[in-house]
């Protein structure tokens, strides 16, 4: 009972301190200390957010930034996942790409953009590319070290019980990396997510949300960028909680690894 | 992250006992780095791109000298560090304040926590024509989005730690009569050190990978990530190479000298992260 007042009160609390600053930001936008270009009322953005949706331009650049970001993502998991298996499996497959991961690694990838604009132009390929950039590494790292840490009796004792190559990697290693797997999925997603957003920013494709909230600067439409801001911080809240949280539930818990990682 | 670097440290660990080992584990680091300058230089050679797109690497190296001889590229990278360590300043400042506060007062943390989870999914990137608009163009606008980005991670985690402090530790401390003060400052404050570190840590990666792009969009006068930007205009692929090496060799050093420094010390001092 404790609890679930606590819960309702901390709810209540949450609520308020939103309305709270909601009503702050209106009266500053309305008292006129600020032009209303910069600071633009709430229902003004309210109105653009639902014109953006409702005229299908704001859903049509989620929509590219979507694609690019899964493109993106897919590509990096495709790549980083094997090489952080190979790198965890052989040694001297660890002892080439390490160096190499380690030195390219701490490269923001929008410093990236400059150069693969002059290579591959601007538009798609890109900004692909750039957020392939960014994923990748989170993914190979996570991959690497959650072989790396598969409980070497669990190993031992599948050997023992006679499983081959092939069925101590699917039945065991794979299994037994997940939960690092999918921290890692998870970061390589949170990464693609911030470069795909730069990377039309500085890339100017002619579509996608950073492109408009860039865009939307040189026309001062203050509240196009903040209606796209809200798309974006949906579409990213959405990805974070739904579908890596499912995807946890689905794999990672139901067999019962995550106790195992966390403990 | 830190696992690579923590790995080639590992690894030259072993070597030190004799010579001929040592160098063997130089070179099998130094290898790799060997077979891809060889692949480029093949490439850049062949004729298939553009010299101008697809510079050699002598090109690079000269322009590296070049730039740095007459105190371009260290103008543009000191530049760049100084707004780095000011906007982390101030990420650091701001959030571990908040991050404790929330950690201490169950008001603060209704209050503040919708607010810091409703920031914190957006990409920082996202918010920078925002603050060009309102802050313009140059310096202020690039500091005040670097810290507004690498704060959240470390709210987040000076929160967590705060509320990670064993009650034991808060309660017998009270029993033995300290007041609010000292329990903050020898139970609350050390208790929760190793996450606000861990949150310092990420603010500052977080911050170094976001201040590239933003001196690209906020037209600084100098910074290595307009240097860049600045050379894509002039077709200049060998400034834009240094220019990247530069940012790599900065960011290498922030890991090994700074990241790892920071784990370093947590590990030693509270045992908190094992092997």
């Amino acid at each position: 009972m404790t609890e679930t007042g606590s819960r309702r009160r901390c709810l209540v609390r949450g609520t308020l301190s939103l309305l709270v600053t909601a009503a702050a930001y209106e009266a500053l936008a309305r008292s006129g200390y600020f032009a209303p270009a910069l600071l633009p009322t709430l229902p003004t953005i309210a109105h653009t957010l639902f014109a953006g949706l409702a005229d299908g331009s704001l859903i049509e650049h989620a929509a590219f930034t979507l694609y690019r970001v899964m493109f993106g993502f897919a590509l990096s998991v495709v790549v980083g996942l094997p090489l952080g298996i190979l790198m965890a499996r052989f040694q001297s497959v660890e002892n080439f790409l390490l160096p190499l991961v380690s030195a390219m690694m701490p490269i923001p990838s929008f410093a990236l953009v400059p150069l693969f604009m002059l290579w591959f132009g601007i538009g798609n390929l890109t900004t692909i590319l750039i957020v392939f950039y960014a994923a990748t590494f989170p993914m190979i790292f996570n991959t690497w070290s959650g072989v790396r840490s598969v409980n070497p009796i669990w190993l031992r004792a599948a050997g023992a019980m006679g499983a081959d190559e092939r069925k101590l990697f699917w039945k065991v290693i794979i299994p037994g990396a997940s939960p690092f797997i999918i921290t890692g999925m998870r970061q390589a997603f949170l990464r693609a997510w911030i470069a795909v957003v730069g990377a039309e920013m500085i890339a100017a494709s002619d579509w996608g949300l950073g492109w408009v909230i860039f865009d939307a600067k040189e026309f001062l439409n203050t509240d196009t960028m903040l209606a796209s801001l809200i798309v974006i911080g949906i579409i990213g809240f959405v990805f974070e909680r739904f579908v890596f949280g499912s995807l946890e539930r689905t794999t990672v818990m139901r067999w019962g690894m995550v106790r195992a990682a966390k403990g | 992250m830190q696992d690579a670097v923590t790995a080639i440290t590992a690894d030259h660990a072993p070597g030190r006992s004799h010579g001929g080992e040592r160098l063997r584990l130089i070179w099998r680091n130094i290898f790799p780095f060997v077979v891809v300058g060889a692949i480029w230089e093949i490439i850049a050679w062949s004729g298939i791109f553009p010299r101008r797109l697809f510079p050699t690497l002598e090109d690079v190296a000269a322009s590296f000298v070049n730039l740095t001889i007459t105190g371009i590229l260290p103008h543009h990278a000191i530049d760049t560090l100084i707004r780095l360590l000011s906007g982390f300043a101030l990420a650091a400042i701001v959030g571990v304040t908040v991050g404790v506060l929330m950690g201490r007062s169950r008001r603060a943390e209704d209050i503040l926590l919708p607010l810091v989870s409703i920031g914190a999914p957006i990409p920082g990137l996202a918010y920078a024509p925002l603050f060009l608009l309102w802050f313009g163009l140059g310096n202020l606008s690039s500091v005040l989005l670097v810290g507004f980005v690498s704060a959240f991670p470390i709210i987040f985690n000076s929160w967590t730690g705060v509320k990670a402090v064993k009650e034991i530790w808060v309660r017998s401390a009270q029993a033995m009569g300290a007041d609010d003060r000292r329990l903050f400052r020898h139970v609350v404050f050390p208790g929760a050190l190793p996450y606000i570190l861990t949150g310092l840590r990420l603010g500052l990666a977080q911050a170094w990978r976001i201040l590239v792009a933003v001196e690209m969009l906020a037209a600084v006068p100098w910074g290595l990530g307009w240097l860049i930007f600045g050379a894509r205009k002039f077709l200049n692929t060998d400034t834009m190479m240094a220019g990247i090496v530069v940012i790599a060799l900065i960011g290498l050093a922030l890991e090994k000298f700074v990241f790892q420094k920071i784990e370093d010390y947590t590990v030693v001092r509270w045992g908190m992260i094992s092997s």
